[in-house]
């Protein structure tokens, strides 16, 4: 998800810049007040940890392979304002030293993957965890939100595409979004599957489980409820740009297009000159919408299967 | 190992070598601003920072050959998404364009990254108001990155050597586990790290 430069004109980087620096600056005053000195050291370790552990493939079908992102995971593990500021840093590394990501598109780049993916995610973990506090909650808000991250990074990243001028809007959304509901899943299987496995070496690095009681139904229909949410909020977000867009078309017969109001996307006024964009953006809304509830349903299957086994209490030995 | 020759030319002695980072960091950063700002028919610019870019590589005494490969290296990432813009009306014209732009910017810091030391580049962010907490977090990633993938390549040739089936599933699991682990020994690491630095009278 990395955009190279030479895709994103001034104002598009300028615009993601000046949203990701205010949240960075956030997160940096946060540290400043609360961070331990002795936990300085762990920031720079748990940066080059997501390095590496992004370098590490892990076999998709047909001889393809995806890495973890890790954004999620590191605000699980260090909370969101050291996750911010961890995946900075590793951005501007890859940046600097790699020439992976752009420089001008650096801002854009923080904006997706460390303040979207980072604070979207988070916000739903914390959501989910509330809901259900027992370990089988963590690991069904663990998958959740580290699919939930990536999805909302793509939809950053498309609108920046298509703000850009890069692809029309009503193409760039659906083909990104499409792609990261996919990636997403193996996201939040590996996110869960490297909590899982701290949880059996070193419990006391993960957010405490404070009761392991299993939740009221009610609860679990909250949880529900609040995936839903997400889902219709996320996924009508096309809808409600069509809206406009329908206007404009209306407009456009009547024979009075030349006073609409230019819009602040201009990729939808290329949308006639493509046949089947609508369909595709209603597509993409109707799968996405099905998609989150499957994920929220496969989250909760995940966790079943992975803690048939009771997890050992602290101490015990690993199991694999 | 093979990513630990990353910046292995950063080190060398040439003129562009010589040159104060601030500047060179500078002249990079005009260069991809120029790029995105120029309108898209300025091939006289584009033609111009490929001159430029070309007399560089003959400056910096680097082998073309290098750059070139990590130029390679990169290039499928932007021919993804500049493969966006063949989907809109006059898609080639526009997708020429992307890549030409994207393709010197990406050869512009290739150049700039392998012509200074990170460590010089940091200390010029710094000078212009980078924090401390992040330049701190910035020196300890860099110093430990080939540590921990060392560590994690040791962790997957153990692996390796102790399992006789394998398959996707497990594979999975596996790795979750090695990530895990290693997750586990940065966090030690860094209470190591701490423990020594204040030793040292760290503040």
């Amino acid at each position: 998800m990395h955009i190279p430069d030479g895709f994103l004109d001034l104002k598009t980087a300028a615009t993601s810049a000046g949203l990701s620096l205010p949240a960075f600056w956030v997160a940096l005053k946060r540290l400043q007040r609360t961070l331990p000195r002795r936990r300085v050291p762990l920031l720079g370790l748990a940066a080059a940890f997501v390095f590496a552990a992004q370098m590490l493939n892990f076999p998709v079908a047909g001889g393809t392979s995806g890495h973890l992102m890790g954004g999620v995971l590191v605000a699980i593990l260090l909370g969101p304002s050291a996750a911010l500021l961890v995946l900075t840093a590793v951005l501007l590394v890859q940046c600097l030293l790699f020439a992976d990501g752009g420089v001008l598109a650096f801002g854009a780049n923080l904006l997706n993957m460390a303040v979207v993916d980072v604070l979207g995610g988070y916000t739903v973990f914390v959501g989910l965890r509330h809901l259900l506090p027992n370990r089988r909650g963590l690991l069904v808000a663990t998958a959740f939100s580290a699919w939930a991250g990536i999805v909302f990074a793509s939809m950053s990243c498309a609108v920046q595409l298509a703000a850009a001028g890069v692809a029309p809007w009503g193409l760039v959304f659906p083909a990104m979004v499409n792609i990261h509901i996919l990636i997403g899943v193996g996201e939040g299987l590996i996110t869960t599957l490297v909590v899982l496995a701290i949880a059996q070496a070193q419990p006391d690095l993960l957010p405490s489980c404070k009761r392991d009681t299993t939740p009221s139904p009610l609860r679990h229909l909250i949880a529900y409820g609040l995936a839903l949410t997400v889902a219709l909020v996320v996924f009508v977000a096309p809808f409600a740009s069509k809206a406009p867009d329908g206007l404009e078309r209306v407009a456009a017969t009547l024979g009075f297009a030349h006073h609409t109001v230019p819009s602040l996307l201009p990729a939808p006024m290329s949308d006639y000159q493509i046949p089947g964009i609508g369909s595709a953006l209603v597509a993409t809304g109707v799968t996405g919408f099905l998609g989150t509830v499957l994920v929220f349903a496969l989250a909760h299957l995940l966790a079943l299967r992975l803690l048939k086994p009771p997890l050992p209490q602290a101490g015990g030995a690993p199991r694999l | 190992m093979r990513t630990l020759a990353l910046d292995a030319y950063s080190r060398l002695d040439s003129p562009l070598h010589r040159t104060t980072p601030g500047l060179k960091l500078l002249a990079a950063l005009v260069t991809v601003v120029g790029l995105a700002a120029v309108p898209t028919t300025a091939w006289w610019f584009f033609l111009a920072v490929a001159t430029g870019l070309a007399m560089g590589t003959l400056i910096s005494a680097i082998p073309p050959g290098f750059l070139m490969r990590r130029l390679l290296l990169l290039e499928p990432l932007v021919l993804g998404v500049a493969g966006l813009a063949l989907l809109q009306p006059n898609g080639l014209n526009a997708m020429i364009v992307l890549v030409v732009r994207s393709t010197l910017s990406l050869m512009t810091m290739l150049l700039l990254t392998n012509t200074t030391p990170f460590a010089e580049l940091l200390r010029v962010l710094r000078r212009v108001g980078l924090p401390e907490l992040l330049v701190t977090t910035l020196h300890l990633m860099v110093r430990y990155l080939f540590v921990l993938v060392q560590e994690s390549e040791r962790m997957r040739r153990a692996r390796r050597s102790r399992t006789f089936v394998t398959g996707r599933r497990l594979a999975w699991r596996s790795s979750a586990t090695l990530l895990g682990q290693l997750f586990v020994r940065s966090s030690e690491r860094a209470n190591r790290i701490y423990a020594a630095m204040c030793a040292r009278g760290w503040q």
